[in-house]
């Protein structure tokens, strides 16, 4: 059986880990590296790392760090953030990512996530899409959720899929930071729409809304979040015993 | 010295580092020498079979794998790498392989049931057939740990060869082994602290 899977995300600025970190345990909660290490070691399935720097040189700080967490890291990574062409996904790839993320970029041209999924396959493209209701209509924005597309998010995730995306990350802008649970009336209705793995991400506030995420759409594969890890409001191992206790099934 | 087989496909960083890791001297080359006087040798490889396949015969390194496993030297092929040493694959048309495990590698599309998403991607638990011993490649790991798939496509009639297999609706693959030639589908080098223990047994073997 195949395992739900448990997706810390950690955003990376000037080489650093940005939002607030704050729990016991790690020596240095701003490094990429150490933090990448706590998570790998606590039974994290998977690491995300979004790059939130603009500068080239910036970029080049963010390729040693991500070199770095690769080099101490065994289990799958996802990178993230500024991601607008195939050469983008070579030079994360080469520093040991295994998976590459796009979301503005591949609003802007469609054909980088064909191209991608050409060159490195379809596992190595995921699609994030921010969502945000607008109107009664689940609507696609972009640029970190700043810009309405004006675009059908369902429509898209669809036209993702068909491009050659291998797997979905859908942010619901509405949920977010709000932590009372995923958003599961838009999760339901991209899980019916597509056939490609969807990982949920927004609203996670405790335990028990990954539990309800699991339980109500068994069709998620995973769950997504960020400052409820970063502060320690939620700890892997625990999350994952109480995810088994419930009869879902995870890597322990 | 390992010798990870480079032959213009995959990301091999990951998998240096992990061997890096548990203290194992290894080498990413595409040279023949170099692979010839290693110890023991790793067959990597992602994408597509026809066109790893085809990379590997023109680089010529098909033969200097084949010979050094025929001589008996440890060879372990990951993913792509494991589906490479079997006779052939229907991936987008029929291609040979490397032939050195007896069986053929197929699609997974018609085996798993409707509600199965291909590719198979994730972490899943290890099974260890009840008709043999357990590999000594799994010496360090216990049955039903986890480790990490991606893959659409999987080795069939390869029955005697089998030494693990995954629960995916159906009985996927997940390692082979025949003599001194092994191969995993998962990924050793991205199964967190279970897949260092496999590829610290394979550097036992």
């Amino acid at each position: 059986m195949i395992t739900k899977r448990i997706i810390p995300c950690l955003d990376v600025r000037d080489g650093r880990v940005v939002k607030g970190v704050n729990f016991l345990g790690v020596s240095d909660v701003s490094s990429p590296v150490e933090l990448g290490k706590f998570y790998s070691d606590s039974g994290a399935d998977e690491l995300v790392f979004y790059d939130i720097t603009a500068s080239y040189e910036e970029r080049r700080l963010f390729t040693d760090i991500l070199k770095e967490v690769a080099s101490c890291i065994f289990i799958p990574l996802t990178v993230g953030g500024g991601i607008n062409t195939v050469d983008d996904f070579d030079r994360v790839l080469k520093c040991g990512a295994d998976k590459v993320s796009v979301n503005s970029g591949a609003i802007k041209n469609p054909g980088l996530i064909y191209e991608a999924a050409k060159k490195y396959g379809d596992q190595c493209v995921v699609l994030s899409v921010d969502v945000k209701r607008v109107n009664g209509q689940f609507r696609v924005f972009a640029k970190g959720g700043r810009e309405d597309t004006g675009m059908d998010a369902i429509d898209w995730v669809k036209r993702g899929e068909s491009l050659g995306a291998g797997e979905l990350v859908v942010n619901s802008i509405d949920t977010d930071g709000v932590k009372k649970g995923f958003d599961l009336q838009l999760l339901d209705a991209v899980c019916n729409a597509v056939g490609i793995p969807v990982i949920a991400s927004g609203g996670a506030g405790n335990t028990g809304d990954f539990v309800t995420l699991f339980k109500a759409l068994p069709k998620v594969d995973a769950g997504l979040a960020a400052s409820i890890f970063h502060f320690g409001e939620v700890n892997i191992p625990d999350l994952k015993k109480a995810l088994k206790d419930e009869g879902i099934t995870v890597r322990l | 010295m390992i010798a990870i087989v480079d032959y213009g496909v995959g990301n091999l960083f990951s998998l240096r580092s992990s061997l890096k890791y548990i203290g194992q001297d290894a080498e990413i080359t595409g040279d023949a020498e170099k692979i010839g006087s290693s110890d023991r040798i790793i067959l990597p490889g992602v994408g597509a079979f026809g066109d790893a396949a085809e990379k590997l015969r023109q680089s010529g390194l098909d033969t200097v794998v084949c010979d050094e496993a025929k001589r008996g030297k440890p060879l372990l092929g990951i993913c792509l790498g494991m589906q490479l040493l079997f006779d052939a694959s229907d991936e987008y048309g029929e291609h040979a392989g490397l032939g050195l495990i007896k069986g053929k590698v197929v699609s997974m599309e018609p085996v798993v049931p409707k509600g199965y998403k291909v590719p198979h991607i994730g972490w899943n638990g290890l099974a260890f057939p009840k008709d043999k011993p357990v590999s000594p490649l799994f010496k360090y790991v216990r049955e039903g740990d986890h480790v990490y798939f991606v893959h659409s496509y999987y080795a069939s009639e390869c029955h005697d060869a089998v030494i693990a297999t995954a629960e995916y609706g159906a009985m996927l693959t997940a390692a082979v082994a025949d003599k001194n030639v092994c191969g995993t589908q998962f990924h050793p080098e991205k199964s967190g602290g279970v897949g260092l223990n496999i590829l610290r047994a394979f550097c036992e073997i």
